[in-house]
């Protein structure tokens, strides 16, 4: 399954907006926290985790949703959520805490939420599995369209809520996909030293429904298998658990030493950037000229810039506004 | 009385989630036991035979999976009715029930609503020992962004229910065990009420007289209110008259109700089966003390359940339990004490 032309425009724009996005943000979170590194401060205040180099798996999978798809993501969301749509104004103003955040700034960076497009977010390892499976299992209740992503970390296979909900997704053949973001690191701990398997797609035939790795990073391939699997829970045959590998390219949030890493790992991990393979792919394959990919790029750029603006120019919340919200 | 319909609190909940389904597509009910058997503590009873096992879902014994699913299928707009087999049992799903179920909606600046019921049961008294037999009232009611209801008999059971399904946001249903009125775990009498056959709403967060009286006010929960009532009736008889209040619901609590009777009464004894310490008894005095000091005829006081896990054997757990006896002997001590001046 080869993606039709303006899907491959719209993955390589996604993957270039969500990588503007996080290099605006850490600019600016670094604002104010310098030269003491004291979290509290700056325009964003708070724990930051940024998702370069996890682009591909966001736009290869989210390349086959629509709004009415549901996704639910991790402490890490921004690449997610914008190749799932949520609104990058709103979004921004949310990480910036403004009243005209997603929520008003009640939720910030890991609490990502949009009604819009079915977005939702926890920031508890593996937590947003549950909340995905009920959404597919509200579909199939209602016979209503729609397929639940649960968008995870490779060390969120070692919670007792992935086998809970893999076990509960499968025995009731929900249209849900699990989507693991292998990028080898559950903060300082290495897959290697955490999880007894190399591979947890393997872990899939224990609940007794297909299984997939996805090696190299790589968009096309990612949208290929993620097709299937999206394809598969539509037509009413049941969840599929899919396993990515990917690359962090920071650490696991702003500030993080990374001391853990081997030496080399991260000049190794930039070498595979996914972003200029994916733009000499599109280059080498001859559907694409560079004019055509910097057009795309100026158009990401705007976006961010447009959405970064929004975020400062934004009022802060109503200190008291912490006190609404509670119930409806 | 008349067309007297008496219904246990097991077969008034029931009967409000039976009544909800037929009116409500999306109302369905998902927990371990819920299906075939109806549920272990009969509240569920009924239910698959009428709306079938798509609706009525009996569960893997998998909490946090099917809670955390119950949060995603109200946020897209289903009614899940959820059971949590015992109270004791949330230390393996909290995270579904605090950080998603009771969250969302802030989190989601009112987007996302979490229109749930989390039925759960509480109680002990029959020697279940320290892992099935807890309350826990202070420990849901403490925690923001969900109510805490639990009624005390069928007519609020039934009325508390419908209100519960009917609310968008999520709803902790606490029935205690020893009022469920099924035979193996003891009867209490008054909680077997009449329960008007048509749906009706008893108000979250609306407490009720459950006894007046003047002299000492008695405020508890659940089990709590049927030792109160037991107790108000000997003290009765010693000349002390004992108010009675029922809370019915804990968050939102009604501090206006406790207040009005105790600026009457003058006294207050907290009865509460969940443990003494950093709990709704010290809420309920801090209640009164915040604002009605000069109110006071004597210091508050409250009989809960001591600082240890439950033991298993009856008369260590006896001892432990509040009841009548321990309500009368606080209520004659403070009625002859009063605040110098």
């Amino acid at each position: 399954m080869t993606p039709p032309k303006d899907t491959l425009a719209w993955m390589y724009k996604m993957m270039v907006t969500s990588r503007r996005f996080e290099n605006a943000i850490e600019k600016i979170y670094m604002e104010g926290k310098t030269p003491v590194f004291n979290m509290a401060d700056g325009p964003i205040p708070g724990e930051m985790h940024l998702s370069n180099g996890q682009e591909p798996v966001a736009v290869g999978v989210c390349a086959h949703l629509n709004a009415d798809d549901i996704v639910t993501a991790t402490h890490r969301p921004h690449h997610q959520a914008i190749a799932k749509g949520v609104d990058l104004k709103r979004m921004a103003a949310e990480i910036f805490g403004k009243v005209t955040g997603l929520s008003g700034g009640r939720g910030g960076h890991m609490h990502i939420f949009d009604a819009d497009v079915n977005f939702a977010c926890s920031g508890i390892i593996a937590q947003g599995m549950g909340p995905a499976a009920g959404a597919a299992l509200s579909r199939q209740m209602q016979g209503k369209p729609g397929v639940a992503i649960s968008f995870i970390g490779e060390s969120a296979a070692n919670q007792g809520a992935f086998h809970e909900v893999m076990n509960l997704a499968a025995v009731w053949k929900l249209p849900m996909v699990i989507v693991v973001e292998d990028n080898a690191w559950g903060i300082s701990v290495s897959k290697e030293a955490s999880t007894s398997i190399k591979r947890n797609a393997d872990r899939a035939s224990a609940y007794g429904i297909p299984g997939h790795y996805v090696p190299g990073n790589d968009p096309l391939k990612i949208y290929e298998v993620a097709g299937e699997a999206i394809k598969r829970a539509r037509a009413g045959e049941g969840p599929t658990l899919i396993e990515v590998e990917t690359y962090r390219l920071a650490g696991h949030f702003m500030g993080d030493a990374e001391g853990y890493r081997p030496d080399g790992e991260k000049d190794g991990l930039f070498a595979k950037d996914p972003i200029p393979k994916m733009r000499q792919k599109l280059i080498d394959d001859g559907d694409f000229s560079t004019q055509d990919l910097d057009r795309l790029e100026v158009k990401a750029q705007a976006a961010v810039d447009e959405a970064i603006r929004f975020a400062r120019e934004s009022a802060d919340p109503k200190p008291e506004d912490a006190l609404t919200s509670i119930f409806v | 009385m008349e067309n007297e319909r008496k219904l246990t609190i097991a077969r008034a909940m029931a009967e409000a989630t039976a009544q909800e389904m037929r009116l409500d597509q999306k109302v369905f009910v998902m927990g371990e036991d819920v299906g075939e058997m109806g549920g272990i503590f009969g509240n569920t009873r009924g239910l698959i035979e009428e709306f079938g096992k798509q609706r009525v879902r009996d569960t893997p014994i998998s909490e946090t999976g099917f809670i955390g699913a119950a949060v995603g299928a109200a946020q897209d707009g289903m009614r899940p009715v959820v059971e949590l087999m015992f109270v004791d049992f949330f230390g393996v799903c909290f995270d579904a029930i605090y950080n998603l179920m009771a969250k969302n909606t802030y989190f989601s600046g009112g987007e996302f609503t979490v229109p749930m019921v989390l039925m759960t049961s509480t109680g002990g008294g029959y020697s279940d020992a320290g892992q099935h037999s807890q309350c826990l009232y202070g420990s849901f009611a403490h925690l923001p962004g969900m109510k805490v209801v639990s009624p005390s008999n069928a007519y609020d059971a039934k009325g508390l229910m419908t209100a519960a399904i009917r609310d968008p946001n999520p709803v902790i249903f606490m029935y205690h065990k020893g009022l469920q009125g099924m035979g193996w775990l003891g009867t209490e009498k008054g909680a077997i009420t009449h329960v008007p056959e048509e749906a009706y709403e008893v108000e979250i967060g609306k407490a009720a007289i459950a006894r007046e009286g003047r002299d000492v006010t008695i405020v508890s929960i659940a089990q709590g209110v049927h030792h109160g009532l037991k107790a108000a009736k000997v003290l009765e008889k010693q000349g002390i008259s004992a108010e009675v209040v029922d809370l019915r619901s804990l968050v939102p609590l009604d501090r206006d109700t406790i207040r009005a009777s105790v600026a009457k009464t003058g006294r207050l004894i907290v009865v509460d089966e969940d443990y003494h310490s950093f709990g709704v008894s010290g809420e309920i005095i801090a209640t009164v003390t915040e604002s009605n000091l000069s109110d006071l005829k004597a210091p508050p006081r409250r009989i809960a359940y001591p600082d240890v896990p439950i033991p298993f054997a009856r008369v260590m757990e006896q001892h432990c339990l509040p009841n009548a006896d321990k309500i009368v002997a606080v209520a004659q001590e403070i009625c002859q004490a009063s605040i110098p001046a």
